[in-house]
């Protein structure tokens, strides 16, 4: 091909002074000054129809951070275990023995809100790809999970068809979706929250990056070929919902488990050969983002001719090839001469691959089509200088109202049994069964604690060592108070781990929020941000990656600004792998922390009122850290038989699972000058309950003292099935396991199936 | 004793298998692809759980057609063990070595859940080491699980003790008579839905699917001669 050729525009496409007159990139989801700045980028040029393409889906929310970019540096991301942090398909931390951990969380919100199924599933496929481009093989997958009122007949057609969209990926590929969490809350319900997380182990040696480097090395394609899905799925991703949004339906993407089993194992095998030089998953942007990223990282430039893009449609234009984000599709680069090792596996596998094109000097993306050039950029205006916003703030009215909020006031009526009749038998609260049991989280056979406890727990097979992983958000508390929102939940998923016996390494964080262009929503989410990087520098755990996902509004309503945290922790030793089960009659239950009049955003606030208000639970990071200390130091020294971290629904209901768990009773007095009903729901954080063997307490308190941890005996595990709690000598809850489990058991499949309820 | 575990593209409880052979009987296993059709050199042949070509037409039907099927027909047909877990027993019922068939789950869910098992017959060599009448606690994972048969193939499989595993308590799936495995009349192919694999540690949950493999090996010892 001639070294100088002019850009083209296709005959059937807008040109590019009709983009301009009429304004057309505006429909991309680009701005006048962007558009500008584009023209300035090609030097003076005005771009055709594919680059405008390119430069839209390049700078979307999704690809660019561009309004969170400046906010998401003030995350601590180093530290000494940290092997990468953000910038690559996933963050890795080293777990020794030459042995590291890959993680990474990602949304797919607005692709579930319009196809459920699909959405959820290529969500999970997403990640997946993102893990083992990292050279790491996937062994467990979580989930983060976020609905409207249950009672709403389209929730429920939501919440089912995402589970089964999860499963179906899940399942299919062979990796075990371990844990999650699912909350119901109306701030959700025409904008559900899908988030998937993966967790990869590595070899060192084995660690791959996506980039593109070697003057004249092929770039190779290999996967399922490309067709029309998905075409603007980044820029769907990053607006509001509304009623055309059905419309967008395209915009989703269609997910193949299988070809992912394929696409994984073929990749191990290259990865085990040392065969790649660069390799990226075409996710979002699709072969757009891979390769301009890509491209970018090497500082160099890239050739690509679209005519050998394996295709499953014909008449595909350059624009939809570009921007397709047809799924199960990775791009490498190799070195020149190798590429028949990659085709030999891919052909094992029944695996498409075609070189598309070659790493070039300098710094173009050149895109030709049937001979033409259609399209010319300097690659590092699409990924390094794309546009960055640092928006206005500003305190939302209902923040300040908050502050006058008596919550233990709204529900200082109730009385505490009734009260635990409602919270437990509330879907936020009951069992998770009906979700998880969907899934397949055994395959792999290294799952060592199953979804339903804090944590769950995965071995790593040939050594001692066990990983812990747990996904946390409460959108109540981010709303009421963004900054102590976010450090809670970090702590909450660290407090997870170190409950399971881990300690923690590092988080991965989604950042769900509405239209950050809203000064009230901009305020939320540099809040919380605050509030998280304060908790993850006092409990050593680096943000190593993650995803932002904006603009999650429906009909001009935000959802509870929810960032969702992802953690993962290393046990040492896998006789220190916990549960939060009680396991033993007359063993001695133990209460560490301190419980405060704190019920803003609590459960029982929300199932009272039906509302949240007030303000959430205080955190001192410097109680939670001395409480992970104790806590890990007893189970290392083999002091506790179980542990759980108190949450939603305070002590009343973290004493109820502990008894549900292990099919075991409790009898428990606490003395407190709150009311009991306050003292028993109260949601105040760094609290766990553990249970040790009667000889165990004293040393434990001891430890406790040692560390300055609050830590009161309140009873002993029964085996008569009764959990009974006096409250300053008085009974306040007296009811039988049994009961308890049938109502926390039949909370989600009775609200799934109402037309039996009105039977009753 | 030589152990093969046959994978399909899709497989994907291939490599527990091969660690249980290891962990339970620290004993040869060799993971064959499903283009080799010569299984001549191996004792016992795992069908392992998963999704063959992405359980595409439908689960079971496309592997049934992989050469490697045909050194299972020729192995079984030799008296050489064949066990099938899961996709392993919707590929042996596909491929005729089993009656019946699986169909999906009454529920129309995927269920995923250790369940309490009954042997119902311990004369078989991949229960031998097993109590007759024993309940045993093994996980299912699937979506298509419920085993069907029409009456006459019930009656025969009633009378001549096929029937090897049955759910106790609950029934997932809704399979005839509660049949959670089968065994062919001549006594050397199990088909069976849940996964011993997944149960031969005391981390796991339950180590009860070990004896699967100890009985295996065990039969194996006292027909087939030395170890």
């Amino acid at each position: 091909m001639q070294l100088e050729q002019t850009v083209k525009s296709l005959p059937h496409e807008p040109s590019p002074e009709k983009i301009r007159d009429q304004k057309l990139y505006k429909e991309m989801g680009l701005t006048d000054a962007e558009y500008e700045q584009i023209i300035r980028h090609l030097d003076g040029r005005l771009p055709n129809w594919t680059e405008v393409g390119i430069y839209s889906v390049m700078w979307s929310e999704h690809c660019s951070y561009k309004n969170s970019k400046t906010l998401l540096r003030r995350f601590p991301t180093q530290g000494p275990r940290v092997l990468q942090g953000p910038g690559e398909g996933a963050g890795v931390i080293d777990i020794g023995d030459n042995q590291a951990v890959v993680f990474k969380i990602e949304s797919h919100n607005h692709p579930s809100a319009v196809e459920p199924f699909q959405g959820a599933a290529t969500g999970v496929g997403g990640i997946i790809r993102d893990v083992f481009s990292m050279g790491a093989r996937p062994v467990a997958l979580l989930n983060s999970l976020r609905f409207g009122d249950l009672k709403n007949p389209r929730v429920r057609y939501l919440f089912e068809h995402v589970v089964a969209g999860i499963a179906h990926y899940g399942n299919c590929i062979g990796i075990p979706t371990v844990g999650g969490e699912v909350v119901f809350d109306s701030s959700y319900e025409g904008n559900p929250l899908v988030n998937a997380m993966c967790v990869g182990i590595l070899s060192h040696d084995d660690l791959q990056k996506g980039i593109a480097k070697g003057v004249g090395n092929p770039v190779i394609y290999v996967g399922a070929s490309t067709g029309r899905d998905g075409i603007h799925g980044a820029t769907f991703a990053s607006e509001e919902l509304n009623e055309q949004s059905e419309e967008k339906r395209p915009a989703v993407q269609v997910g193949d488990p299988f070809m992912e089993k394929l696409l994984l194992e073929a990749c191990m095998e290259m990865v085990k050969k040392g065969l790649l030089l660069g390799i990226q998953d075409m996710g979002a942007a699709g072969l757009t983002c891979s390769s301009a990223e890509m491209t970018a990282k090497g500082g160099q430039g890239m050739d690509l001719n679209l005519d050998l893009v394996p295709q499953r449609e014909t008449g595909m234009t350059p624009y939809e090839i570009m921007l397709s984000e047809s799924q199960e599709r990775m791009l490498l680069v190799v070195e020149k001469g190798r590429e028949n090792e990659i085709k030999e596996i891919c052909d094992k596998w029944g695996l498409p691959s075609a070189v598309i094109g070659h790493v070039t000097e300098g710094n173009r993306y050149r895109i030709f089509f049937k001979g033409e050039l259609v399209a010319d950029i300097p690659v590092q205006t699409l990924v390094d200088d794309a546009p960055c916003y640092v928006r206005e703030e500003k305190v939302p009215a209902y923040y300040k109202e908050n502050q006058e909020v008596r919550p233990e006031e709204q529900v200082a009526q109730i009385d505490p049994e009734e009260a635990l009749n409602r919270v437990i038998s509330s879907v936020n609260i009951g069992s998770k069964r009906w979700v998880y049991e969907q899934y397949d989280h055994m395959v792999r056979t290294s799952t060592a604690v199953r979804p339903g406890s804090d944590a769950a727990v995965v071995v790593i097979r040939g050594t001692d060592k066990a990983l812990a992983m747990s996904t946390d958000g409460n959108g109540r508390y981010v709303y009421l108070d963004p900054e102590q929102g976010g450090r809670i939940a970090v702590a909450e998923s660290a407090r997870n781990v170190v409950c399971a016996g881990a300690e923690p390494l590092g988080i991965t964080d989604c950042l769900n929020f509405g239209n950050p262009e809203k000064p009230e929503i901009y305020w939320q989410l540099s809040k919380a941000i605050d509030g998280m990087a304060d908790a993850c520098r006092a409990l050593d755990t680096p943000v190593v990656g993650g995803n932002v996902s904006l603009y999650n509004e429906t009909k001009g309503r935000a959802i509870y600004p929810t960032p969702i945290v992802g953690m993962v922790g290393l046990i040492q030793n896998r006789e220190h792998i916990t549960t939060q089960g009680f396991k033993n009659e007359g063993d001695v239950i133990l209460l560490l922390g301190e419980t405060y009049a704190e019920l803003g955003g609590s459960e029982l606030q929300h199932v009272v009122t039906g509302n949240v208000s007030g303000r959430p639970p205080l955190l001192d990071l410097e109680k939670e850290r001395a409480l992970h200390q104790t806590v890990l130091q007893a189970i290392r020294d083999g002091r506790v038989h179980s542990a759980h971290d108190l949450a939603d629904g305070g002590l009343a209901v973290a004493l109820a699972e502990c008894c549900i768990s292990g099919q075991k009773g409790a009898k428990v007095q606490v003395e407190t000058t709150l009311q009991p009903v306050v003292h028993l729901f109260s949601e105040s954080q760094s609290r766990v309950l553990l249970s040790v063997s009667a000889e165990q307490a004293e040393p434990v308190m001891a430890l406790a003292r040692a560390n300055g941890v609050p830590c009161a005996r309140i009873g002993e595990v029964t085996g008569d099935l009764q959990l009974n709690i006096e409250v300053n000598g008085e009974t306040a809850i007296h009811r039988s396991v049994e009961e308890l489990t049938k109502l926390w058991e039949e909370a989600i499949p009775c609200a799934m199936n109402p037309s039996s309820d009105s039977t009753n | 004793m030589r152990f093969a575990v046959t994978i399909f593209p899709g497989s994907n409880c291939d490599i527990d298998c091969i660690h249980a052979v290891e962990d339970v009987l620290n004993a040869s296993v060799t993971p064959v692809w499903h283009q080799e059709s010569d299984l001549s050199r191996y004792d016992a042949i795992i069908l392992p759980g998963g999704f063959s070509y992405g359980d595409y037409l439908r689960t079971g039907v496309l592997a049934s057609f992989s050469p490697v099927m045909e050194g299972v027909k020729k192995a079984a047909r030799e008296g050489k063990l064949v066990i099938g877990i899961c996709n392993g027993f919707q590929i042996l019922t596909e491929v005729g070595l089993l009656p019946g068939a699986l169909r999906r789950n009454s529920r129309l869910k995927f269920r995923c859940n250790f369940q309490t098992l009954r042997v119902e017959n311990a004369r078989t060599p991949f229960t031998c080491d097993y109590e007759q009448g024993e309940l045993i606690s093994i996980p299912i994972a699937h979506g298509e699980g419920n085993y069907y048969c029409d009456d006459a193939t019930l009656a025969e499989l009633k009378r001549n003790n096929q029937i090897v595993f049955t759910y106790a308590g609950e029934n997932p799936n809704g399979s005839v008579s509660d049949i959670a495995g089968i065994i062919n009349r001549e006594g050397n192919v199990l088909g069976m839905m849940p996964h011993p694999e997944r149960a031969i540690l005391d981390w796991m949950g339950s180590k009860d699917g070990a004896r699967v493999f100890t009985s295996m090996l065990q039969y194996w010892k006292e027909n087939c001669g030395a170890a």
